[in-house]
């Protein structure tokens, strides 16, 4: 990764912050000053064992100097700057060099960030919910009908002394039938605010299928069993399948894991992943495809719910019907999914549904903080056995890898096409497919 | 269904010809009975002529044959919405100028905005008071009437 922060950097830092020479250091050590100096410049790899003589001599934890923790941590604090209002200019090159000499201060502001976004994402969803959950706004509805026609009988009955009796009790009666449809609404958008209850089928069954997975982080392993699978057993009593629908979802979706599983067995498709990902070439679900003999939307489902494996990246998937609805979500970092309402029109995922049996390959950059590309590969299959009568029901899914493993030059490569999560979340301004205003600052 | 959606106890109120309705025609289309049959009590009692229907499918209809001198217009109807038939009613020349008082469950800021957007005359957000609506009609007559030899000076330059 270009972006990568380098322990030889962060080592050469730390002592320069120390005012300790270089040779000092390399003797405390136990390394001579040369070899102390190409460690500095990143030409040579420290030993773990080496990383720890250092770190001890620099009186600070090993794993400061762990280059995928520094990694990780560069990108957080390189996040937060995307974060800086206009006008606050980070030094982001000198990014290194602070995490180096206040890793609190840094790990302080990387904590703040990650609350921010946490924030963001709930009000996202909150707000999301609010404005487009049916259930609400005919409570709402309801409740505003209701009061409307409260509010106009009582002031005509207030105000009016010289009423006619047979007008006076007809209108007795009308606020008395509305004042009980306004208990009723009232009730209903309370047991609709009261989130504890999941058992009102509040939460979509969709949603609960997906926190069902996601606490499994996305892998389930009974599906790589050959026997068949107890899908009443997996499902019975788990805490985020809460509703029946929702456990008939994740019964089906069993049942699809597992024989996406036998035409993708684990002990055959992870050897070829990992040798496909080390090769350094680009990325190509459709040579695996072929090799296993499966469809290419087969297979992406099979990468969704794969167990963690070292050299294969977490890949994530939407999947979605001919609607345009995404029935399937499997997020990943940088990539994020809309769980309300519709996603980004650009999505290569639709693209692919405008034309079935045809598949996509697009360079996407997503807009998030900071902007990150991915490699989304699309297609749209027939759901249903193929058949000669309507309906036809199709199915697109898309598969989305990080490009820096999906690439072997992720720079080299076009102009990626800008996408976003949902129009409602998505910042871009100007985006020709924007098809209601944002409610994210750009 | 009825014209006259509320089955009113006839003969409990007099027409008042002497009060600021004086008779004339209002056409209110909303689909909550007990909400129209407040309206239509209010502006009975002010002298106006009301004509209730419960659904937006026949209101243009209605307008022609009972030339209302005003119209308060539901939002959320069954079937045709009232931003339908506000503009049905915008795009028909004989209808162009009816004074439409549109009422939304909107909150009072995004009303102002569709009012502007919609055609209509003006816009009130449920609950509404019941002095605000009726004054809200007289006023919108009244401007019509002063300023209907304008209109058709107007009318005949115009497009």
């Amino acid at each position: 990764m270009a972006r990568s922060a380098l322990s030889g950097t962060r080592i050469r830092t730390l002592r320069t912050a120390r005012r300790l020479g270089q040779a000092d250091l390399a003797r405390m050590a136990g390394i001579s000053p040369s070899y102390l100096n190409l460690i500095e410049h990143n030409r040579r790899r420290a030993s773990p064992r080496l990383i720890e003589a250092i770190a001890g001599a620099l009186q600070i934890p090993a794993e400061a100097l762990d280059e995928s923790a520094g990694d990780a941590q560069i990108e957080a604090l390189r996040a937060a700057a995307a974060r800086a209002a206009p006008g606050t200019e980070p030094e982001t090159d000198r990014a290194e060099e602070f995490l180096g000499r206040f890793p609190g201060w840094a790990a302080l502001l990387t904590q703040v960030h990650a609350q921010a976004e946490g924030q963001e994402r709930t009000i996202e969803r909150l707000s999301d919910r609010m404005a487009h959950d049916p259930n609400l706004s005919a409570a709402l509805n309801e409740i505003v009908a209701a009061v409307t026609s409260v509010q106009s009988t009582a002031a005509i009955l207030a105000e009016s002394d010289d009423l006619d009796p047979v007008w006076r009790s007809r209108f007795h009666t009308n606020i008395h039938t509305d004042s009980v449809r306004l208990a009723n609404a009232a009730e209903a958008l309370v047991a609709f605010l009261d989130t504890s209850g999941e058992e009102t089928g509040l939460a979509a069954p969709q949603e609960e299928l997906e926190s069902w997975l996601e606490r499994q982080a996305y892998h389930v392993e009974a599906v790589e069993r050959g026997e068949a699978l107890d899908g009443a057993l997996l499902t019975d009593g788990q805490a985020e399948l809460a509703s029946a629908p929702a456990r008939k979802l994740a019964v089906a979706w069993l049942e699809r894991a597992q024989s996406d599983a036998r035409a993708l067995p684990l002990d055959r498709l992870m050897p070829a992943l990992v040798a496909m990902f080390a090769r350094n070439h680009d990325f190509a679900p459709e040579r695996l495809a072929q090799e296993f003999d499966v469809s290419l939307a087969q297979l992406f489902r099979r990468l969704a719910w794969l167990p963690p494996v070292q050299g294969v990246p977490r890949f994530g998937l939407a999947v979605c019907d001919g609607s345009g609805t995404l029935t399937l979500r499997r997020p990943v970092e940088g990539f994020a999914l809309p769980r309300f309402g519709g996603a980004c029109p650009l999505w290569p995922l639709y693209q692919a549904l405008l034309q079935p049996d045809r598949p996509v390959r697009t360079l996407v950059e997503f807009a998030g903080r900071p902007p990150a590309r991915f490699v989304a590969h699309a297609v749209a299959e027939a759901r249903n056995a193929l058949r000669f009568e309507p309906p036809y029901i199709w199915e697109a899914s898309m598969l989305i890898t990080p490009a820096s493993a999906a690439l072997s030059d992720p720079e080299g490569q076009g102009a990626p096409l800008a996408v976003g999560s949902s129009c409602r979340i998505c910042p871009r301004a100007g985006c020709a497919a924007r098809r209601e205003p944002s409610i994210v600052a750009g | 269904m009825g014209q006259d959606g509320t089955r009113a106890p006839e003969g409990a109120l007099d027409m008042r010809a002497q009060a600021p309705g004086a008779g004339r025609a209002v056409l209110v289309v909303e689909d909550e009975p007990n909400i129209s049959e407040a309206i239509r009590f209010i502006l009975h009692r002010d002298g106006w002529a009301v004509t209730v229907l419960d659904s937006g499918e026949h209101a243009a209809d209605m307008v022609r044959t009972l030339q209302p001198v005003a119209m308060i217009l539901d939002v959320m109807l069954p079937g045709l919405s009232g931003f339908e038939v506000l503009r049905g009613l915008r795009a028909d020349p004989e209808t162009r100028g009816l004074p439409v008082i549109l009422l939304t469950a909107r909150g009072q800021s995004a009303a102002r905005t569709l009012a502007a957007e919609s055609g209509a005359s003006l816009f009130m957000a449920k609950p509404f008071a019941n002095r605000d609506l009726l004054e809200a009609v007289r006023g919108l007559v009244d401007a019509d009437s002063r300023g209907h030899a304008d209109g058709l000076a107007r009318g005949a330059e115009g497009p």
